[in-house]
């Protein structure tokens, strides 16, 4: 089967910065992809490079005909206080091929079962304003589901979900997983390892880990100074610079 | 009241009513949007940069608001383009425009020969002196809104409410922003024949700001600060006749007033 995307040799930089340098990703249908890396180490840019946000510096990006991203940015991003209902927000992720289309029914009614499905069920009307930080992150993550993506990409999906609803996000992701590829891009190492089944972790490269168990040894091989928090199973703590070639 | 009545046999009442109308519709769709996108400092630069383009015209003899329209369109361009590719910090350049506008105008105003009767028109305002040409303007830019929001409502809300994942979804978003940015600047520029240059901010806040109060939807935003803008400048050009006012000045105070009320009103509750 072909491959949904699949980056080739790509480098990217900013002005003179080259954040990074020969990367090589590939993602199949059901995928479940868990990148980690240091700050500045090129993880957003990796995704921007991936939502065609930024132009890479050389390299090849390949994607399927079909490939549907349905994409969950950084709450922090977002502005709170900006004039727009709960259903408003959901419905600008309709992939947009004409820009006057109106939501049609079959959209509505899909409205409806993305805020049954994270316990919203009456609240189409409420301002985003009035959210807390998980509860939008619910709402946006809707926005990403509502044009049916095989391929879901989401940026530190985990800032602000509280514990409650972290549970339900990993079961939610494991559901979603059946249907599409996922790419979450994490800080939050030891959350992450529970839950994909392949790590990356970027700084400057790219490197592969084909399973979810993270050891200091597999960091150390990647020059991944990360620091592993301890969650669950994985209690490990990892806060070593790595070495520069 | 009489005398209100008598007023509507005046044409040039007539038409400075039509004109406060139009101009607050437009300035309550294009403001709530200003307002709700936190772009009102850009719209200051663009009104106080068309200053230079009618200092210039008035100069050359052409029709003052020609010019003013060229420098909206240029400043809002220019600091759209600026941000966005050349990598300047937007409140800078806003800045610059803001004042360079304001130097240019004063030099060439200063440098025309024999006296400059509108001056204070374009600083301030002056509806009693609408002409059936503004109105004809006004008229279509108002209802050019009204049919734009109506049609592309749901892309300028992503747009302005999350340009990068509407980008994502694949929107042309920087030609949409471009395209928003000249219809702002032409909305400006003719709301100053109203309001004047240093007033008309206000008119494209205040509404949108009142509104905002009670309701937390862009497409209701539009709405009630239409009406707010509609009330406000209507009252506040009954009374610049009556009392000898000039317009600019009374129709701020008006709908500074209706804000107020609406803010105890919601304070109350």
């Amino acid at each position: 089967m072909k491959p949904l995307i699949r980056l080739k040799n790509i480098s990217a930089a900013y002005d003179d910065t080259t954040v990074l340098k020969n990367v090589d990703l590939t993602v199949n249908a059901n995928d479940f992809i868990g990148i980690i890396g240091p700050n500045g180490g090129g993880k957003t840019t990796l995704l921007k490079l991936i939502l065609d946000l930024h132009t890479p510096l050389s390299g090849q990006i390949e994607k399927s005909q079909d490939l549907r991203i349905g994409y969950l940015p950084q709450v922090n991003t977002i502005d709170k206080q900006f004039p727009i209902t709960i259903k408003d927000v959901i419905l600008s992720g309709r992939s947009s091929t004409k820009w006057w289309h109106k939501a049609t029914k079959a959209q509505l009614k899909r409205v409806d079962e993305l805020l049954e499905f994270i316990g919203f069920e009456t609240r189409h009307n409420l301002p985003i304003g009035e959210l807390s930080g998980g509860q939008m992150q619910r709402v946006f993550l809707c926005r990403a589901l509502i044009s049916e993506p095989n391929l879901l990409i989401l940026d530190e999906p985990n800032t602000y979900v509280d514990k409650t609803f972290e549970a339900n996000l990993y079961h939610l992701l494991e559901d979603l997983n059946k249907q599409m590829a996922i790419l979450l891009v994490s800080h939050d190492v030891g959350t992450i390892s529970s839950m994909v089944k392949t790590i990356a972790c970027v700084n400057g490269g790219l490197h592969y880990h084909n399973s979810n168990k993270i050891t200091n040894e597999v960091l150390k091989s990647y020059n991944c100074p990360i620091e592993l928090v301890s969650h669950g199973k994985v209690p490990h703590r990892v806060l070593k610079d790595h070495d520069h070639e | 009241m009489n005398e209100l009545f008598e007023l509507f046999t005046y044409s040039f009442f007539r038409n400075a009513l039509l004109a406060s109308l139009f101009t607050s519709i437009i300035a309550g769709i294009v403001g709530s949007y200003i307002v709700a996108k936190r772009s009102v400092f850009i719209s200051g630069g663009i009104t106080h940069a068309s200053f230079g383009g009618m200092g210039i015209a008035y100069y050359m003899g052409w029709p003052p608001f020609f010019g003013a329209a060229i420098f909206a369109l240029l400043s809002a361009l220019g600091i759209e383009w600026s941000s966005t590719k050349a990598g300047i910090r937007e409140d800078s350049s806003i800045a610059i425009l803001w004042s360079l506008g304001m130097a240019i105008g004063i030099l060439f105003v200063f440098i025309t020969p024999g006296y400059t009767p509108n001056l204070m028109g374009f600083l301030f305002g002056d509806v009693l002196t609408v002409q059936v040409l503004d109105l004809i303007w006004l008229f279509s830019i108002a209802t050019l809104s009204i049919v734009l929001v109506l049609i592309f409502y749901p892309v300028i809300l992503s747009v302005a409410f999350d340009s990068q994942f509407a980008k994502v979804s694949g929107l042309p978003v920087q030609a949409i922003k471009y395209v928003i940015a000249v219809f702002v600047a032409i909305s400006i520029v003719l709301s100053i024949k109203v309001m004047g240059i240093i007033l008309v901010l206000s008119l494209f806040t205040i509404p949108a700001s009142a509104a905002n109060l009670f309701v937390k939807d862009l497409k209701k935003v539009m709405f009630g600060s239409v009406i707010i803008s509609v009330l406000g400048s209507i009252s506040g050009l009954l009374m610049a006749y009556f009392f000898d006012l000039p317009s600019g000045a009374t129709i701020i105070f008006t709908l500074t007033a209706i804000y107020l009320i609406l803010r105890i009103i919601k304070w109350i509750k």
